[in-house]
Order: structure tokens, then sequence, then C-alpha cells
């Protein structure tokens, strides 16, 4: 089979002679050619008369999505997901923002342009093309510079361009040919060996990188907020008498949140003096209910009947609907938890203050239900 | 293209008398208002010759900047358009001129040369190494000094080419540029440090001299663009085409988004670290007024420009950056009066003492651009580059 013409090519020695066979390439009504140098020419997109790429609009575009997305996902997170209080700032500081959705911006509108000029005008996934591996393009990709006019151009007469071509001192004028087989077969990017030697390749990389770095010299990527001037638990230091790092509470005082439980050991009078403080409103109850959740339910089930879920690994706890736990006062279920009760240990470590006593309402909550009265029907 | 050695024709121009004339009186009222405010409200007068002061050394010296960036790159785009250039570093002898009037004001400006707030103060007292007024003195003598020196030596290597076409002219502004570039560094940082930053002397920010200078080649692009500009439509620089103005655009462009990106950085670094000792400077600016000033500084000197000059086109357009030329070198001035003045009044307030300064420096530079267009070509007709920069395309 006779392979079909790409087009015909054409060397020459200097820029300036190239961008006069640009110039009477355009003038002679050519459209489908293009030009090829080692490096980039200034004034070659005049010269051959090519109009404004829009690549720029979709660099506009990509840009302000970053932005809008950078600004938005940092809105979302620090209003919406997980509201931190940094440095007694407000929520939504935008200045710490800037940062962040300038390089948001500068990363997408480079990179997706990148991408998109791939996709649009290379045409991806196909990369084969039929200059690839002349021996024009190895000449145009070191010291010359070419010229080549496609055969699908209206005014395409092999003669005709042949002749202007060497007429503006083109060198090596010659044609090239589609290769069948590419034409066959192409969109090369996606072939089967071409996709398992890359994941191969990264393969092995990654494993050697893995070996080589952590496990052979073990080397921390980072180490700056691991290795701070400052005292960690348990260190010593030169710089207090008694040598220890780490400092007792100043006399008399407490930390915030650590107040000292008074009824150690004293069921009786916490049932007697402590009183809930919370209201019973939605927020504390789904708090209760979270935290009951979590920390109470392994032992005494979803909905406190004893029915633990341990499976016999620990002493199975009683159902906390007992005649006797629903007369308690709240103040004897606070304290069962702060304190423990025999096998039960205390949770005072796990569970904050507040949210004891908001777990004590909910307790209320599942006992009224396993004892609705008709009252609560209607 | 053709070879380097072919030159274009040139013959020799002068501008029209006019601007001679326009310059002559725009100096004169300039000094009668800048004398009668020296007498009325010397306090004030004093802060606003620190402004034009800093205000002339940008465009001077960031005109010497942007002469040593030519030679030091190698560009040829801006060889065409140099002379303007090196007119405007030419105002460089007359920075000492500026400079007197702030020593004889030193003791109404900065807070610091009051010995007894000094004894009473022990951060003061640390830092009386560098802030005492003899260091000042010797540091703005030897600036001053650089400056007019790398100015005389770069004209004089360039304008004698005119007549000796000698390549070797242009080798040795090459490697003059290699050392003026780090004491350009050296020099615009301690001048920023000196008449800017020491107004507040308990308050410090590294990136204090960068700002100045940022602001320093935006306004001297702005200023070379401007007089460019004018002067090619006025037939003076004929060769010039879009390519050329595109490319100042977008250094103007660049010099823009520069100087956002360190103002910004500034006051990110120093709202996050929240200490008193850094942010009084910015409450200052935020309080009495400044907000206005401090948020009209962010639109003139970045929004507005940053939208006008964002497309390829409108780099090509003389008429836009004719206007935003003049609107950078306004926003400049804004710039550096928000630097100074709230240290003089804590309310925001404009007065007619502000007025003759300016009026001064435009003066100035338009007796300075007819005096030097009378002595020199208007174009680097020596220069071997110069058939390629004017055959630059982009
Ligand atoms: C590790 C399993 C376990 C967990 C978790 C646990 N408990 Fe208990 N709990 C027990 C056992 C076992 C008993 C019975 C102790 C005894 O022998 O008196 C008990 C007893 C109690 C009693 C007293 C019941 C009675 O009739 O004397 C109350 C009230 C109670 N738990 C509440 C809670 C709450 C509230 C939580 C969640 C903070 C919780 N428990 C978490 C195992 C657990």
């Amino acid at each position: 089979m006779k392979k079909p013409l790409y087009g015909l090519t054409a060397l020459f020695d200097t820029p300036d002679a190239l961008m006069h066979a640009v110039e009477e390439t355009a003038k002679a009504g050519y459209t489908r050619y293009d030009v090829h140098a080692p490096y980039p020419l200034h004034g070659m997109d005049r010269a051959m008369r090519l109009k404004p790429s829009p690549l720029g609009y979709f660099a506009l575009v990509f840009g302000l999505l970053g932005a809008v997305s950078a600004v938005g996902l940092m809105t979302w997170i620090t209003l919406v997901d997980y509201p931190l209080v940094i440095g007694g700032k407000p929520f939504w500081s935008w200045p710490a923002f800037v940062p962040v959705a300038f390089e948001i911006t500068v990363l997408l509108a480079s990179v997706l342009t990148v991408v998109s000029m791939i996709v649009i005008y290379f045409k991806f996934p196909n990369n084969s093309h039929p200059l690839h591996d002349t021996p024009f393009l190895k000449r145009v990709s070191s010291d010359g510079f070419g010229i080549s006019i496609e055969a699908v151009d209206p005014l395409f007469d092999e003669a005709r361009v042949r002749g202007m071509l060497e007429s503006v001192g083109g060198k090596d004028v010659g044609p090239v040919y589609f290769d069948v087989e590419d034409l066959n077969h192409g969109q090369k990017v996606f072939d089967l060996k071409f996709v398992g030697l890359l994941a191969g390749v990264g393969m092995v990389v990654s494993i050697i990188t893995y070996l080589g770095l952590n496990v052979m010299l073990y080397m921390e990527p980072f180490s700056w907020m691991m290795e701070q001037e400052k005292l960690k638990p348990q260190a010593a230091s030169a710089l207090f008498s008694d040598g220890i790092g780490m400092r007792p509470p100043v006399e008399g005082t407490v930390a915030r949140g650590f107040l000292p439980y008074p009824y150690k050991g004293r069921p009786e009078d916490a049932g007697k003096y402590l009183v809930n403080p919370l209201p019973v409103t939605k927020p504390v109850l789904d708090l209760g209910r979270e935290k009951y959740m979590t920390f109470c339910s392994p032992c005494h089930g979803n909905f406190g009947r004893g029915d633990s879920r341990l499976a016999g690994q620990f002493p199975n706890p009683p159902t906390l609907h007992s005649d006797k736990v629903r007369d308690w006062p709240d103040g004897s279920i606070y304290h069962v938890m702060t304190d423990g009760q025999n096998v039960m240990p205390s949770y005072a470590a796990q569970v904050s203050r507040d949210e004891r006593w908001a777990i004590v309402h909910y307790i209320r909550v599942l006992q009224r239900a396993h004892h609705a009265k008709e009252s609560d029907l209607q | 293209m053709s070879t380097d050695t072919q030159t274009p024709s040139y013959t020799s121009k002068t501008l029209s008398p006019q601007v001679d004339r326009i310059g002559l009186i725009l100096l004169g009222i300039g000094v009668v208002l800048v004398i009668a405010a020296f007498v009325f409200e010397p306090v004030r007068a004093a802060f606003d010759a620190s402004i034009l002061y800093l205000f002339m050394v940008s465009l001077a010296v960031g005109a010497i900047f942007l002469i040593a960036l030519e030679y030091i790159t190698g560009a040829v785009w801006s060889v065409p358009m140099r002379r303007v250039t090196e007119f405007l570093a030419g105002l460089s002898p007359f920075l000492i001129l500026l400079v007197i009037p702030l020593f004889l004001n030193l003791h109404d400006v900065f807070h610091w040369t009051h010995q007894e707030a000094v004894n009473a103060d022990p951060v003061l007292q640390a830092k009386t190494p560098y802030l005492n007024v003899s260091f000042l003195t010797v540091r703005t003598i030897v600036f001053l000094g650089i400056w007019v020196l790398f100015s005389m030596l770069f004209i004089r290597n360039s304008t004698s080419q005119d007549v000796t076409r000698e390549a070797s002219l242009t080798t040795k502004n090459v490697r003059l540029a290699a050392v003026f570039l780090p004491l350009f560094a050296i020099s615009i940082t301690f001048t920023a440090v000196d008449w800017g930053m020491s107004l507040d002397p308990h308050w410090f920010s590294t990136i204090y001299g960068v700002y100045y200078f940022s602001g320093t080649v935006l306004a001297a692009v702005s200023a070379v663009t401007l007089i460019v500009i004018l002067f090619h439509e006025g037939g003076y620089l004929p060769g010039l085409r879009r390519d050329h103005f595109y490319s100042l655009g977008a250094l103007m462009f660049a010099f823009v988004n520069f100087w956002a990106y360190i103002a910004f950085s500034q006051f990110m670094l120093i709202w996050y670290a929240n200490l008193p000792e850094e942010t009084f400077w910015f409450m200052a600016r935020w309080e009495n007024g400044w907000q206005f000033v401090s948020v009209l500084l962010i639109i003139a000197k970045f929004g507005v420009p940053y939208f006008a000059l964002l497309s390829q086109e409108s780099k090509m357009n003389t008429k836009r950056l004719k206007i935003m030329a003049v609107w950078l070198l306004v926003a400049h001035l804004l710039d550096l009066y928000w630097l100074v003045m709230p240290t003089h009044s804590t309310g925001a307030s404009l007065s007619w003492v502000e007025l003759g300064f300016p009026v001064v420096g435009v003066g100035m530079i338009l007796l300075l651009l007819s005096w030097k267009s009378k002595r020199y070509n208007l174009v680097p007709i020596g220069d071997p580059k110069l058939r390629r920069g004017l055959d630059f395309r982009l």
C-alpha cells in the first residue's frame, strides 16, 4: 500500500531565513503549516499570522476556579466543619486564606492550562505524529530551523510547494509520509505495554524509596515540629533546681476543668447534695446521647438494658431501668460515672463534668422511654 | 533582521521650548508654595519634604536600577528608549538639594533625635548605634555619592558611545551594573529604613526595604513609560512599536503584583503574630480616617491597575498605558504619604501644605528633560544593540 503523504518539510540555517520563508508561505495563502525551532522565536506568531491563542481564557477560568474553590474550602472548614479559635482571631480570618488561595489559583491556572493544551491541541491520547522520528525533527530540535506544510492545505500542490520552499532558500526539501502502522494503531498512550511499564517504573521507584529512606536509613521527612525548643513531659531540665522538667501546679491553684471531686467514696452524700446543673434541652440531650453511645453503650447496651456487646469479656452490668436506679437522684448516677462502682471504673478522665451531667439527662430519657406512662402517649 | 553594525538614521531633535517654560513655571510656583509651607507649618512641611525626597529617590535611583538591569541582562528591547531612563537617572545629583531641608528639620520629624526621649527609653538607647545623626549623615552622603557616581558613569559611557560607537563602552556598563546592583540593594533598603521606618523608631519590619523597592521600581517604570509614550507621540521616538509598549506594560503589571505581594506579606505576618510592638503601626493606619486611606491605597496601587493592565491588549494600548502610568505615579505618592504622614498626624487629613511639593518634583523633571534633550540625542544611536532593539518582536 502506498503511504499517504503528510506534507513537505524544509530546513533553514538561521532564524532570519526561517522568518522570511514563513512570511512568504503566509503571503502565498497557505494555512496548514507549522514552524519548528529549537527555541522560541520572537515575532514568529505575527509572521505566521496566528490569531491570539485562546489559552489565556482557559487560564483565567481555571484561575478563578482555583481562587473560588480555595476560599470556599477554607470558609467551609473554618465556619462549618471544624471551627477552631486560632490566636484569638475570628473564625473567618480571610488574611490567612490569601496565601493558600493565591497558590491554588496559580496551581490550577498553570496545570490545568497545560493539561487542556495537551488534550485540545495535541489531541490526547493520540501521541503519534508523522514528524516523529524523522531526520527533520532531529535537526530542528538541535540546530536547524524548519517549516512543514501539510498536504491537507487547500492550496497544496507538491510541485508548487517544493518550488516555493526552494525559492526562499529551503534546504533538504522533502516529503514526510504518514506511518500506516501509526494510523491503524493510534492512541499509543493507552497501549497496555506502555501503561504497564509506567506502572512498573512507578512501583519500583516507590519501593526503592521506601526501603532506602524508611527501612535502611530511617529519615524523618520533616522534623521541625518535633525538635522544638521546649520541654517534653518527663524530660530533665537544668533550668529548675530539682532537675525535673515537669512542674507541679502552683500551690493552692486548680487547673481549669480539673476541680477535685468532693464526694470521693461517699455515694450517699453525692446523691443528696449534687444537683444536675444542665437544663434539659435538645443540644444537651444530643450531647448526652453522643457521649453515652461512645462511653457507656459498650457495656450497658444502646438502651441501657445491660445487654453488653462485650460478649462476656467483662461482667455484664445490671439494667439501668431497675427501680433502684430510676429512684436514684441525678447525683447518684453522676457519682457512679465520676467515682466508679465496684468493677465499673471511673469515667472522670474521659468524660468531662458537663458531659457527665448531659449523660445523666439522657439516661433519664431512656428510662422514661422504657416506662412510658399513659400520658406520654398523647 | 539586519546586521548589528547598521544604525538607523537619526536626526537630533530637542523638546519644544514649551516644556522648558512649563517646567520653569511649575518649579517657581512649587518653590513659593514650599517656602510658604515651611514658614506657616514647618513641622508638616518637613514631613512633606520627606515624602518628596523618597518619591524623587524612587524615580532617580529606580531609573539607574532599570539601566543597570538592561545591561546586566543583555536586554535589547529597552535600548531604543534607554535615553529616557538615563534622563530620569540624571535627577540623582539634584537629590542632594532635596535632602538638605530634611537635615535642617530632623528634630521636627524624627522622635529619636530628641535626646531626652532617648534617655527615657531603653529601646531607643539600644538603637542609638544606628539611629544617631552623625551616622545618618554619613549614610546619606555615601548613598547619594553612590547614586550620583553611578548615574554619571552609566550616562557618560552611554552618551559617548553615540559618538565613538565603541562596543567596549557597553561592556564597561555591564561591569558597572554588576557592581551597582548590590550597592543599589543596600542603599535603597537603608534609605527606606532611615527616612521611612525610623519615623516610628520602636517599630520594625524586615520587609520594609523590599516594600519601598517594589514601589520604587514601579514608579520608575511608570515614569519611563509615560515619558516614552509622550515622546513617541510627539515624534521624538519614532521607531517604537506595540512590542515595546507591551514590554513596558508587562513590567508595570509585574511590579503592581510584586508591590501587592510584598505589601500583603508585611501585613499578614504582623496580623498573624499579633504582637503589640508590631501591630500598633498598622493600627495607626486603621484609625481616625487613615483606614480610608489604607483602603484607597489598596484599590489605587493594586485593584485598579491590576484589572486595567491584565489583558494583553491593554498592555499595548498606549492611551491606557499613559493613564495607568500617571495613575501609578500618583499611587506611589499616596503610598509614601501613607507610610510617612500618620507619624505626624493621628487623623488623616490633606492640607494645602502638601500642594507645593509634588509641583516642585514635576517642575524639576520637566526642566531636566528639556535640558538633557538639548545636550544629548534622544536615542542611544551608537549602541550596538540598537538595531536589534528596534526590530524587537514579541
Ligand atoms: C466497662 C464496662 C462499663 C462501661 C463502659 C460503663 N459501665 Fe456502668 N457499670 C458497669 C458494671 C459492670 C456495673 C455494675 C457494677 C457493680 O457491680 O456494682 C455498672 C454499673 C453502673 C451503674 C449502677 C447500676 C446499678 O444498678 O448499681 C450506673 C448508673 C452506670 N453503670 C452508669 C454508667 C454510665 C453512665 C456509663 C458511661 C459513662 C457507664 N456506666 C459505663 C460496666 C460499665
